[in-house]
């Protein structure tokens, strides 16, 4: 770390953490009320209990962005941030919209779409939020040195801003609505964010294989180029049956199933990157949470992602349990792990230290992926019966389906107590031994 | 990849692939849009569906619903839910059925996902019923398969 300014980013990636926990505690309440419908009170309904799980999982997913960027920009721009007062009032609002969002849920106080449950004073703090941060991040980077990683991220940000703006059309007719709601969250997270997570693999692979930084950032194009040549068309297999056309239905079959190849590109470069450079980075952690992004994203996001993307088989499944299997080791391996592996990197430079708690950090590393990778296998079994039964044969009702699954929702419960078990060693790992050196 | 590709040239594929990539998208959202938005000529959306959409928006349903397969998967598919309670032979009974449903819940049954009390009134039922019968109403190319959802 060599510019004093990236010590903000401490600040985004404890309260990213805070919220992480958040998100995989009403995780748990929502698992519960799979196997105990009843276990929790009136006023706790499974609809808030999915609101602030998924809402706190994008708004941590969030600001884990905003601090890896505040944490790489000097450093890519060799200069200090436009302003670190700007970049802490912007997280303090940010993180107070967000608890005043939650605290609001509970109280039934919600108004929008899937992952949109924001009330419209909170949506309009979100934008206000992003322009502090878009200003902010665009002034460092205008005027500091211009690298194909700054770029990148940038373009991803400014997207991720724009395309939240959809998030405020809500037309009466449900099939536009629901058309323009993929604008929001198939474009985020199959679109702008894999920019931003690209960038910040490439400014990993860069800092810790030591590879020369023109490799990295061709590959860098290369993955994006592959991902938006996919994912902006693959926005088509949302596209099959909420009342669009028939075209989608080849468009997105083609094209989606071409969004594994991003994501293997990215495991080829992570794994390649590590074997040329060859060189032995103290912060091992990190290097392992960078890998097993790679490697994770590719399975979730990639494989789980190709396995119902086909129109005729995404006919059977779609809106099935396959669907949440698929989305929780995608956002895990995509998003959660390379939030984690930037916060294992960044976290003992911001603080000063050598690289801390290596192995208790590796060990969190194992068992949430397991307890990920189990939940995802639970959830992918429960979907094939649920399929199976009321799609294929169209012989049970949904809640007589649901009778028959129960077994693959105790073990997702149980693999999602392992998740939380790991988290916590993995906040316990990020806590620094004894007091800070002195400079 | 040194050899053959140059940064600069990455660079160029980059934004010239997203760029025509986002055209053609762009063009084949116009285009549906166009479609999407002559379904209201033969399915009017009248001000009670309206005011049922907003509903379904402010008690958030899609967080434990789905519809037309998007939503939360912790209750039924409500696409077909019309049809489900025989609304369309039996347009009176479904409603009638499908407001006694909203008067039961919560059941407090230990084995079955738990619904909550919303105390709408007759108006605001008539009106999530419209949305939901304009939704049944909806070609989506087959979907759901079957009429369970």
């Amino acid at each position: 770390m060599k510019y004093e300014s990236q010590k903000v980013a401490k600040l985004y990636f404890i309260g990213a953490l805070t919220l992480f926990l958040a998100q995989v505690a009403f995780g748990l309440l929502g698992g519960l009320l799979y196997v105990a419908p009843t276990a929790l009170p009136d006023f706790l309904p499974f609809n808030v209990v999915r609101m602030i799980h998924t809402n706190a999982l994008v708004v941590w997913l969030l600001m884990g962005f905003f601090g890896a960027t505040y944490y790489l920009i000097p450093e890519e721009t060799e200069s200090e941030l436009h302003s670190v007062g700007l970049a802490k009032l912007q997280f303090w609002v940010f993180f107070i919209a967000a608890l005043v969002a939650v605290v609001g849920y509970l109280f039934g106080n919600y108004d929008g779409r899937s992952y949109l449950e924001q009330p419209i004073y909170i949506k309009v703090g979100i934008v206000l939020v992003a322009l502090m941060f878009l200003y902010n991040i665009s002034m460092t980077v205008l005027k500091g040195r211009k690298t194909v990683i700054s770029n990148i991220l940038l373009l991803g940000l400014w997207g991720v801003a724009v395309f939240f703006l959809f998030a405020f059309y809500l037309p009466n007719n449900v099939v536009l609505d629901k058309m323009f709601w993929w604008w929001v969250v198939h474009l985020w997270v199959e679109g702008v964010w894999e920019l931003v997570m690209a960038s910040i693999m490439a400014f990993l692979m860069i800092k810790m294989t030591g590879v020369d930084r023109e490799v990295v950032e061709k590959w860098l194009y290369v993955i994006v180029s592959l991902t938006l040549f996919t994912g902006i068309l693959g926005t088509g297999h949302h596209y099959y049956w909420i009342g669009t056309p028939g075209y989608w239905q080849w468009i997105g079959s083609i094209f989606s199933a071409l969004e594994v190849i991003p994501f293997f590109a990215m495991v080829l470069f992570t794994f390649s990157m590590v074997w040329k450079g060859g060189r032995d980075h103290p912060n091992k952690a990190a290097m392992l949470w960078s890998l097993g992004c790679s490697v994770m994203a590719f399975f979730g996001a990639g494989v789980w992602g190709f396995l119902h993307t086909l129109a005729p088989v995404n006919y059977y499944t779609h809106g099935t349990q396959i669907t949440a299997a698929h989305g929780h080791l995608a956002f895990y391996g995509a998003y959660a792990m390379i939030n984690l592996a930037m916060i294992t990197y960044a976290m003992p430079l911001v603080l000063g230290r050598e690289p801390y708690h290596q192995r208790l950090n590796m060990w969190s590393f194992w068992i949430i992926t397991s307890g990920v990778v189990f939940m995802t296998f639970a959830l992918t079994f429960a979907g094939v019966v649920q399929v199976h039964l009321q799609r294929v044969m169209g012989i049970m009702t949904y809640m007589e389906v649901q009778d028959q699954i129960g077994l693959f929702y105790w073990m997702r419960l149980g693999a999602g107590v392992f998740v939380v078990l790991g988290l916590v060693l993995y906040l316990l790992s990020m806590v620094p031994p004894g007091r800070a050196k002195s400079a | 990849m040194s050899e053959v590709l140059t940064k600069a040239a990455a660079r160029n594929i980059f934004f010239g692939g997203t760029v025509f990539f986002f055209v053609v998208f762009l063009a084949l959202v116009a285009d549906s849009v166009g479609t999407v938005s002559k379904i209201t000529d033969k399915h009017p959306i009248t001000p009670s569906v309206a005011a049922g959409k907003r509903i379904w928006e402010k008690k958030a349903c899609f967080d434990c619903h789905t519809l037309m397969g998007e939503g939360a998967r912790y209750a039924p598919e409500l696409k077909n839910v019309w049809q489900r309670f025989g609304g369309d032979t039996d347009a009176e009974g479904a409603r009638a059925n499908l407001k006694a449903w909203f008067a039961a819940q919560p059941s407090h049954d230990p084995a079955r996902h738990q619904m909550p009390q919303f105390h709408f009134s007759d108006q605001e039922l008539e009106q999530i019923i419209d949305f939901l019968k304009w939704n049944s109403e909806i070609d989506t190319q087959n979907w759901p398969p079957h009429i369970v959802g």
